[in-house]
């Protein structure tokens, strides 16, 4: 496929999408009222406190989070990690987790900049770990993310258990769009602004990936371009978890996607990643929807079920050149 | 890390073999004195937990506490030997059923049976039943899907360790998905028997589980020898005329009855095999399996023992047992990775 | 031109490079030869600001590399390190593109574009401009590195062991392709190679380090005599004159 026609099909997929997600829900709206404007005061009531934001909600955490794991995968020049298979989820939840315990009063701006903050440091631990490592054997770099972030959310686990927190625990650890409503997901609009960064310093990432000396052999300031990769992926989990919990694989599926597709320079490649992101989380969480009406299947047991079959997938795909 | 490993290989065959001046002695009588210490304090760890803060009221606390303890005895032998066993037909120290997904293979299978016959049908079932029903599953899958990956994946250990631990995954969201999908009404009846753990142990299992134990206990006794031969690795094993094939089909029997025991008393748990298999070939070695096994079935009981007792009765947290396991597990395995991968 | 001044590498107790003070003129092919463990690539990384200074002075093209900003050194100085792995599935022509990164910050110009099409030209990659980084061999990949090298259009070119992973055939071709680069193009390029008889057909200038210093510099021929390559490698060799080219040959 040509670029061009690539962005066409995913943004017309998303757009048709989010239709769909306006329409499908518990109160139905049928397409020829919403059309026509035949609407009852009663389906726009449901449509801007309910529907309008979760398709917001939906579309910003899906880019959001496709486009985090594109530079975390290029932070550690590894196609196997993204931002909740490396322990930043983890850190991030412990970061909510603490500060709902020491400052429960703080509002939930700074809760999440505390969150943001924890998940730098979850984020800031891996790295450290992996350039350590002699061999940066492909498949190894991912089973330490894999192991610590079981190793943080183990103590995640106690912590909520101890102080009876084991209930917010899960709504942060497992994504779900149900609970969205105009005044509850505002602060994933922050994700917009960070994908906007992303964009701006899209070629910089891409030479990181390229290795630390190949970047500063162009004039590229390695450690900061690390250091703001880190800090945009930590604050997109953050906004995710506070607003609607942990969606695992998106990260890792779409710019896996996207780069065999339509290959890696970050430049060209982010719209997709962006686009393929909003459209997944989209897709799955419309599926949930539909599945088991009237209830509510959570996008984050979707998506794992989905992100663990293509993760297989793409492991045995091929022999990866750096096995 | 292929060359690590090739690397510890050639080490291994280059060692000299030492000149048969006198027979050895067999690997229990030379730890005679560390195994002995460990069975002893497994023994004082299991009196600890029965008497501390056993005030009065005998008669509730000793079928209580026996049977937790019990539990516990159970499936830290389980644990511990099965993690053994897989890690000599893997040829691998740092595998083990669990980190391979297998106990989430097991939740899967629960599911999948509940899901297929309904809530209100499995619930009214005969757990023992039921139990028989899903161990016999999980063998013959389990043989299947592991026998073809350590046989397909077996010389890319990161490749086999990654794709297990995202089986694992897959079958954990898979279980949640179709979880999702019972009924919630109906749900909440098996609700319970889907989610053991340390502290609402399966106490109705109990007796079959002990039968299950006992006899792939007996099985494991009579393929000592073996099992020392399969841990040279698949090519010295079939040179020494050992069926390769057929006996990790059966090893991978075993582990699946022995994993299918614990997960259904306590539920998956984690890297706790890991920790007392490493922690039994630092303190006996690894030359017989009669010794090792011996020592991380008794350590996995001084472990889980004597952990209940300081985690529940010193220091007041109840439950939470699995969690510390999980956590110091886990970081024992980082660290034999990095070991491994920095060295 | 490349100056060093006394520039010194230390790990723990272990000294890599040792008060190493070179003068590398313009215009010129250097390579620098040397067993394992010289010091070779540190003193090479050291000059291309990939590693640290512990002590001494660098300047290409008369700026400290240890004090002038990156991206300012990025317009006078590239650099390419061996082992360049990458999972990134980028195209060559992208790759290459990259190379301007310093003069565009990524918005390429019509210039740029040129320059990049040049590059690629001149390593021969045409056909494989649009071909992905994973779907070429170990020397079709290492050439597209070089071409990115020569699209960043630097005075001074630092390469760090560029023939391996190179057959006979394309090993000669890059090591003329240095040659025509500093003949042609004026450039001073720094080259760390392996293979003596590839230094002294190809170099200007050799310089011979041995346990972190330099043992010997000056031109081919006053370098490559059987007494220094003899004690600087610890081997027994035999040099001959062929057509006009000092050859080493190794002893039976």
């Amino acid at each position: 496929m040509t670029n061009r026609s690539i962005l066409a099909t995913a943004s017309l997929a998303v757009a048709a999408l989010s239709i769909a997600s306006l329409m499908i829900g518990a109160g139905d709206l049928s397409p020829v009222s919403l059309a026509t404007g035949g609407l009852t005061a009663e389906d726009l009531r449901l449509l801007f406190v309910s529907r309008f934001p979760r398709t917001f909600a939906t579309l910003l955490a899906g880019a959001g989070l496709a486009v985090a794991g594109l530079i975390m995968q290029m932070l550690s020049s590894n196609r196997f990690v993204e931002p909740s298979t490396i322990g930043v989820s983890e850190s991030a939840a412990l970061g909510m987790l603490t500060v709902t315990l020491l400052a429960p009063g703080l509002p939930i701006f700074a809760k999440m900049l505390v969150a943001a903050l924890f998940g730098l440091a979850g984020a800031a631990l891996f790295m450290a770990i992996i350039h350590r490592l002699r061999l940066r054997s492909g498949l190894l770099v991912p089973l330490i993310g894999l192991i610590l972030s079981g190793i943080i959310g183990a103590f995640v686990n106690f912590l909520a258990y101890r102080f009876d927190l084991m209930q917010s625990l899960g709504s942060w650890l497992t994504g779900d769009f149900s609970m969205v409503l105009a005044g509850r997901y505002e602060l994933l609009w922050l994700a917009l602004g960070l994908t906007a960064l992303a964009i701006l310093a899209a070629d910089r990432f891409t030479l990181a990936g390229l290795g630390r000396d190949v970047a500063v052999g162009l004039g590229v300031p390695y450690g900061v371009t690390v250091a703001i990769g880190l800090v945009i992926v930590s604050l997109v989990s953050a906004v995710t978890i506070v607003s609607v919990g942990v969606i695992p694989f998106v990260g890792l599926v779409v710019p896996n996607i996207v780069s065999m597709l339509a290959g890696d320079n970050g430049r060209q490649t982010i719209p997709y990643v962006l686009l393929g992101g909003a459209a997944l989380v989209l897709a799955c969480d419309i599926l949930g929807r539909v599945i088991r009406m009237p209830y509510e299947i959570p996008v984050g047991t979707t998506m794992g079920v989905l992100g663990a079959v293509v993760f297989l997938t793409l492991l045995f795909r091929r022999r990866p050149a750096h096995g | 890390m292929d060359d690590a490993l090739r690397l510890d290989e050639r080490r291994a065959a280059a060692r000299p073999i030492a000149p048969p001046s006198k027979p050895r002695r067999s690997a229990i009588r030379e730890n005679g004195v560390i195994l002995a210490g460990l069975g002893a304090l497994a023994l004082v760890s299991c009196v600890l937990f029965m008497t501390i803060d056993a005030r009065g009221a005998w008669g509730f606390v000793l079928p209580f506490r026996g049977a937790k303890l019990a539990a516990m005895l159970l499936v830290g032998h389980a644990i511990a030997v099965s993690t053994i066993l897989f890690q000599t037909i893997s040829a691998n120290r740092i595998l083990t059923p669990s980190i391979m997904g297998f106990d989430a293979f097991y939740g899967l299978i629960q599911t999948v049976l509940v899901f297929f016959a309904g809530a209100a049908f499995a619930a009214a079932l005969d757990p023992k039943l039921l139990f028989t029903v899903e161990t016999i599953t999980l063998i013959g899958f389990a043989s299947l899907l592991y026998g073809t990956l350590l046989s397909t994946g077996a010389r890319d250990i990161h490749r086999l360790l990654l794709s297990g631990v995202i089986l694992g995954v897959l079958f954990r969201s898979v279980s949640g998905l179709m979880q999702r999908l019972i009924d919630p009404t109906e749900f909440v009846v098996v609700q319970d028997r889907l989610f053991a753990s340390f502290n609402s142990v399966d106490t109705t299992l109990l007796g079959i589980s002990a039968i299950v134990i006992a006899v792939v206990t007996l099985a494991v006794i009579r393929m000592l020898p073996v099992l020392d031969v399969l841990a040279l690795g698949r090519e010295p094993a079939i040179s020494l005329g050992i069926e390769h094939r057929r006996m990790v089909l059966i090893v991978l029997g075993i582990v699946a009855s022995f994993v299918a025991v614990s997960t259904a008393l306590v539920g998956p748990v984690a890297f706790f095999g890991l920790l007392v298999a490493s922690l039994a070939r630092v303190l006996v070695g690894s030359r017989e399996h009669a010794a090792t096994i011996l020592a991380a079935s008794l350590l996995a009981a001084i472990a889980l023992v004597a952990g209940q007792t300081i985690l529940e009765r010193v220091l007041g947290f109840d439950a939470v047992l699995g969690m510390v396991v999980e956590f110091i597990g886990g970081i024992v395995f980082l660290v034999l990775l990095l070991k491994r991968g920095t060295a | 031109m490349i100056e060093t001044n006394a520039l010194s590498k230390r790990y723990g107790d272990t000294v890599v490079v040792d008060g190493v003070t070179l003068s590398l003129p313009a215009a010129e092919v250097t390579a620098i030869i040397g067993p394992n463990g010289a010091g070779k690539s540190t003193f090479l990384s050291m000059i291309a600001r990939l590693l640290s200074i512990d002590t001494g002075t660098a300047h290409v093209c008369g700026m400290d590399v240890a004090k002038a900003p990156s991206d300012a050194l990025a317009l006078k100085l590239a650099v390419l390190r061996q082992d360049n792995q990458i999972v990134a599935r980028l195209t060559v022509r992208d790759l290459v593109g990259f190379g301007r990164f310093p003069h565009s910050r990524g918005r390429l110009t019509g210039e740029d574009r040129a320059m990049v099409e040049e590059a690629i030209g001149f390593l021969g990659l045409q056909d494989f401009a649009e071909r992905y980084l994973d779907e070429l061999s170990g020397g079709q990949r290492q050439r597209a590195f070089v071409a990115m090298v020569l699209a960043q259009d630097t005075q001074t070119i630092l390469l760090d062991e560029p023939l391996n992973n190179l057959d006979i055939r394309h090993a000669v071709a890059m090591m003329r392709l240095v040659r025509r680069a500093a003949d042609e193009l004026g450039k001073t390029i720094v080259v760390v190679l392996h293979d003596i008889n590839f230094a002294a057909a190809y170099a200007d200038r050799i310089v011979a380090m041995k346990n972190g210093r330099v043992a010997v510099e000056g031109r081919v021929e006053d370098v490559v005599t059987e007494t220094i390559i003899g004690e600087i490698f610890g081997i027994e060799a035999s040099i001959r004159q062929v057509d006009d080219q000092i050859v080493c040959l190794f002893r039976r």
